[in-house]
């Protein structure tokens, strides 16, 4: 019952949020509901932390109830390491957005209720998506994610906004609908062997020919892939974060994006693991061009918004990487990275957004020197800068370290390429943290004054828990271990045996602890 | 010695035809009410006759409605099949079977709905969407003095009701006498009820006359299909003619041309490309209470009709008809997502649309995936009724919102009046959205489980690359679904913007009604579709 009490708080503010009379002082009831029930999910996350077993691995604190019989869907509820994980960050992240997202301005400012309404019912199915244990419960609410987002970005972003809510609404569109042509096969399938059922547990012990599997796959890939996105599926992304609001950029990027890396792990890996391995070739290339073609983009980017889109392309081909190279220490680097990148891209678009909107400018140009006015300002910039281009003692480096040192013993070439991007992430990050706030103080930027204590208040929990989380991850990579031997079991490849017969610690994924 | 006197027993037994009169007994009623409603039109005095009349229509529909559960409830199975239920009735001319009563149920839905919304009366101003006296030229001073006068044809009620026994009887006729029969009785009144716009009267007439002279036509083609059909099986039931298809060692040819000519005059029903030149114009120049009730009842009725032709009669050919189905279902989806996608008044819009969603339903259709008893797999029959279902409630709401949309000429239907409506009245454009979007087939919404059920009835049937080419078109028709919507929240408005009038209850009830049936048809689904899954096959 917790995991769906914990995914219809959220849904259930955002109605009370609805039904709230519209008003535009500036000191709204909506945004303190808002907060307050984005307060009481974190709470109820916690809760659902503390009862979830970490020895035990395997889906927990599961529920179950018929729901569509004719098809085999049920509602079907479950957490295990990696979904706990993110549904963590869901529920951390929506308080900090709310909370940073209290100073924005909207096009009206009446639509306020509306603004947080939207937000709460992302958080809400998000969490649904990573607690489903049934995948046509899993596409459902994958799909109805596109809703509030479309809104999010359509009603209350910048000039291009309708533009960029098409491009993200028909690009997702395609590949869930591609993914739904998969999933008919799957009932198909399943129908045939008996009768029809979406349940993860009676998925995996399907059988298929290989040439079916391998069809199946590539509609789920597609949709994951561009969900997440891969290279060539992401040009939604820079356009949609471009216009997005900053706290609609980090709830889409940091969280939505998130099912998408989060469902070639429980979806492909899970139900199709012979095609995800026929795979791999063609994914792990596109990753690594992923890497390498979004941090060149980010460099070149003026935009600092498009920057960020494009640092998270980068990054999301890390994950992608991790995730098809089948090791245990990549895939567990993969998730661990998910969390990470989570939370510094949201630091990253939160305290750029606050910039952004005190300079009226969202172009690098236009900055210089803002470093001697607002300091504070620009120490939260650099160590989420920072934090970004995986510097060690900040949470990515660790994720980033275990992707590739998991990816060499599977393919050096791929991991030698992929170190490439850490180079070139310190070339985006540094280019703009130096153009942006150091040198003198240029004209215009004098209105950006320093973070108030309300904004102080939204970024200090991410920035204790990046650098937290970067001098011990421990916990953290308690709960996803076993969780991600299940997967590499059932992937059935096994980590390749050392090259050189040199005796490694088994915890080789605890090094990143002692930095 | 007696010779040249013929006595009784001479005389040719005739037996009295053996009716079913409590199987039949919805479509004797709404046939009833509308004889009756003719007798009422004549008689009963002017000043209350409008009410009389929808009191009338109302109240047949909801009886036949109760009348028509009761059917479904009581159908019985049909030995030696798993999955067919229900029998043959009136002397072969009816197969009351699963899928036809749940048409006739869905039919009534529709009807009612459609009821009200030709009852609605204070949009323009104490009058009903229809004109006065549909025989003043458009325009002239008998126009003038028949509004004056305040007069109201209330034909329409009975009009609507015999349609509805034409749609009933099409969906369950098992011979194709009767089905030829059914279609005039259904398509004569809607010819009629095209033309009585109140405004832009000149559109309604050219709606009217395109669809009379088309409909002819297409009736036509049907008719030869029929007689060719004869020619080849010697009977007009489709039962024999299934036993003359499955046995036949020649006259391939003329079956073919059969087929053939039948398929055409059904999907010009249907709305098929390259039958739908129709439609477009017709939707846009027919009052929109009209125009809900065509999209909706029409639809279900000849998919219906449709169904049963080619899966009981024509079943043993399937492998000849089928390409050609293939083919003309993917050129409908493509050509009605890709054409609307350019339209600027909503009503052609919705038009194109309804085009785009026929070749969803034939894409179910052609999977032509009938079970196999032991599993509760969806078939193409029960897909494509849940699809219908779906569809035309979501199509009756979204023509009830166009009703409310105005200016000072009545319905402003061109797209660019609707910028910013979701600012003005969010009630109103949310339901729309929520239309769209089941339109769509997004998750959530009644359109994602239609969309479902007859894309897996096609994957059954062996077509995965067609589901591929549906699922892609989808995404081409998402994309000016959600065009609407932009326009209605993103977008703002020009000068004074769209006027929302305000409805009296009983358009309200037909677009909440709408509204609660696609969002719950969305999110539990379960109950409508173990009915349509448990209307199992035709009878033959």
């Amino acid at each position: 019952m917790i995991l769906s009490i914990l995914a219809t708080t959220p849904i259930v503010g955002a109605l009370i949020l609805a039904l709230l009379p519209r008003e535009s002082a500036p000191h709204h009831r909506a945004k303190y509901v808002a907060l307050g029930v984005s307060l009481i999910t974190l709470a109820l996350s916690l809760v659902v932390m503390a009862k979830f077993d970490q020895e035990a691995g395997g889906y927990q604190l599961t529920e179950q109830h018929e729901w569509i019989k004719v098809f085999g869907a049920y509602y079907s509820l479950g957490v295990n390491g990696i979904g706990i994980t993110l549904i963590l960050l869901t529920t951390i992240l929506t308080p900090i957005v709310i909370l940073a997202a209290f100073g924005d301005r909207l096009p009206d400012p009446k639509s306020t209720n509306a603004y947080f309404a939207w937000m709460l019912a992302v958080e809400g199915l998000a969490i649904g998506a990573f607690a489903a244990t049934d995948v046509f419960l899993f596409y459902v609410l994958f799909e109805a994610t596109l809703i509030p987002l479309y809104f999010l970005i359509g009603s209350f972003g910048g000039p291009n906004r309708s533009y960029a809510a098409v491009k993200f609404l028909i690009y997702n569109l395609v590949g869930g609908l591609l993914m739904l042509a998969s999933i008919i096969g799957l009932y198909v399938v399943s129908s045939r062997q008996g009768d029809a059922s979406f349940l993860l547990s009676d998925l995996e012990n399907l059988d298929f020919s290989t040439t079916t599997e391998r069809l199946l796959f590539l509609g789920f890939m597609a949709a994951f892939a561009i969900k997440a996105p891969l290279f060539p599926l992401h040009t939604w992304l820079p356009d949609a974060a471009g216009q997005a609001t900053p706290g609609t950029s980090v709830l889409m990027v940091s969280v939505i994006d998130k099912i998408g890396t989060f469902g070639m792990i429980r979806w492909c890996l899970g139900v199709f693991p012979g095609a995800s391995d026929w795979a791999t070739p063609v994914v792990i290339v596109l990753a690594v061009i992923s890497i390498l073609y979004g941090a060149l983009l980010a460099i070149g980017q003026d935009d600092i918004r498009r920057l960020i889109a494009f640092t998270s392309v980068s990054h999301f081909g890390f994950i992608i990487l991790g995730i098809f190279a089948f090791t245990t220490t990549s895939l567990a680097g993969s998730t661990l990275y998910m969390f990470n990148h989570g939370l510094s891209t949201a630091a990253l678009f939160l305290v750029t957004g606050m910039m952004i909107a005190r300079r009226g400018s969202a172009r690098i140009s236009d900055f210089g020197g803002v470093q001697k006015i607002a300091p504070i300002m620009s120490g939260v910039l650099l160590v989420a800068g920072l934090s970004s281009l995986s510097l060690p003692g900040l949470a990515p480096f660790i994720s980033e370290f275990l992707v590739l040192a998991g990816t060499f013993t599977r393919s050096i070439p791929a991991a030698a390429a992929a170190t490439l991007g850490i180079v070139l992430a310190a070339l985006y990050i540094l280019i703009m943290y130096q153009r942006v706030m150091t040198g003198p103080l240029k004209e215009g930027n004098e209105g950006v004054h320093d973070l108030d204590h309300r904004e102080m208040a939204s970024l200090t929990p991410a920035i204790i828990l990046i650098v937290g989380l970067g001098f011990f991850p421990q916990p953290l990579l308690n709960v996803i271990n076993p969780a991600i031997d299940e997967v590499v079991s059932n992937v059935g490849q096994g980590d390749p045996a050392p090259r050189t017969p040199v005796q490694i610690d088994d915890s080789a994924s605890s090094e990143g602890g002692h930095e | 010695m007696i010779a040249g006197f013929a006595t009784v027993d001479d005389l040719p037994q005739i037996s009295a035809p053996d009716i079913e009169y409590a199987l039949l007994a919805p479509l004797f009623i709404i046939a009833g009410a509308a004889v009756l409603g003719v007798i009422v039109e004549a008689f009963w005095p002017r000043g209350t006759r409008f009410l009389a009349q929808v009191v009338l229509a109302v109240v047949s529909i909801v009886v036949a409605l109760g009348d028509t559960i009761w059917v479904f409830q009581d159908l019985k199975a049909v030995e030696g099949s798993r999955l067919a239920r229900g029998q043959v009735a009136a002397e072969g001319a009816l197969a009351i079977d699963g899928p036809g009563v749940f048409t006739w149920g869905i039919l009534m839905i529709f009807g009612l709905m459609s009821m009200l919304m030709f009852a609605e009366r204070r949009l323009e101003g104490g009058l009903s969407a229809f004109t006065g006296r549909a025989a003043d030229a458009p325009g002239s001073a008998a126009e003038t003095e028949a509004i004056k006068l305040r007069v109201e044809h209330t034909e329409v009620f009975p009009l609507a009701l015999f349609a509805l026994a034409g749609m009933m009887l099409f969906a369950t006729s098992n011979d194709l006498l009767t089905m030829f029969v059914a279609l005039e009785v259904l398509s004569l009144p809607l010819y009629l009820l095209c033309g009585l716009a109140r405004r832009r009267r000149l559109l309604s007439q050219e709606a009217a006359l395109k669809y009379f002279l088309l409909g002819a036509f297409s009736s036509v083609f049907f008719l030869y299909g029929v007689a060719l059909t004869y020619g080849f099986a010697g009977s007009f039931k489709l039962s024999d003619i299934d036993a003359a298809v499955s046995n036949r060692t020649d006259g391939e040819n003329m079956l073919l041309a059969a087929i053939a000519l039948m398929a055409v005059g059904l999907l010009f029903k249907v709305g098929a490309v390259p039958f739908h030149t129709w439609t477009p114009d017709v939707y846009q120049g027919a009052p929109t209470p009209v125009t809900a009730f065509m999209a909706a009842g029409t639809k279900a009725a000849a998919f219906v009709a449709l169904l049963r032709v080619f899966f009981v009669g024509f079943g043993g050919s399937s492998w000849d008809w089928r390409p050609a189905i293939v083919a003309i279902a993917v050129i409908t989806m493509f050509l009605g997502a890709v054409v609307s996608i350019s339209q600027t008044d909503v009503k052609r819009m919705l038009a194109y649309s309804s085009i785009a969603h026929a070749g969803f339903l034939l894409v179910g259709f052609v999977g032509a995936y009938i079970g196999t008893g032991d599993s509760s797999r969806i078939t193409s029959v029960s897909s494509i009724l849940f699809y219908l279902t779906v569809y035309g409630v979501s199509s009756i709401g979204a023509f009830a919102i166009v009703t409310l949309v105005r200016d000072s000429g009545g319905e402003t239907t061109h797209l660019s009046k609707w910028a910013g409506l979701g600012k003005k009245s969010p009630l109103l454009a949310g339901s729309f959205a929520l239309f769209m979007l089941s339109f769509a087939g997004i998750p959530l919404t009644g359109g994602f489980i239609g969309k479902w059920t007859v894309f897996s009835a096609a994957y059954s049937g062996g077509f995965w690359w067609l589901v591929v080419i549906g699922v892609l078109v989808s995404a081409l028709a998402a994309y000016f679904y959600v065009r609407v919507i932009v326009l209605m929240f993103f977008t703002n408005p020009v000068g004074d913007g769209p006027t929302v009038a305000v409805p009296s209850v009983l358009t309200t009830v037909v677009i909440a009604v709408a509204v609660v049936t696609t969002l719950g048809l969305g999110i539990i689904p379960g109950p409508v579709l173990d009915l349509a899954q448990h209307a199992g096959a035709f009878v033959r």
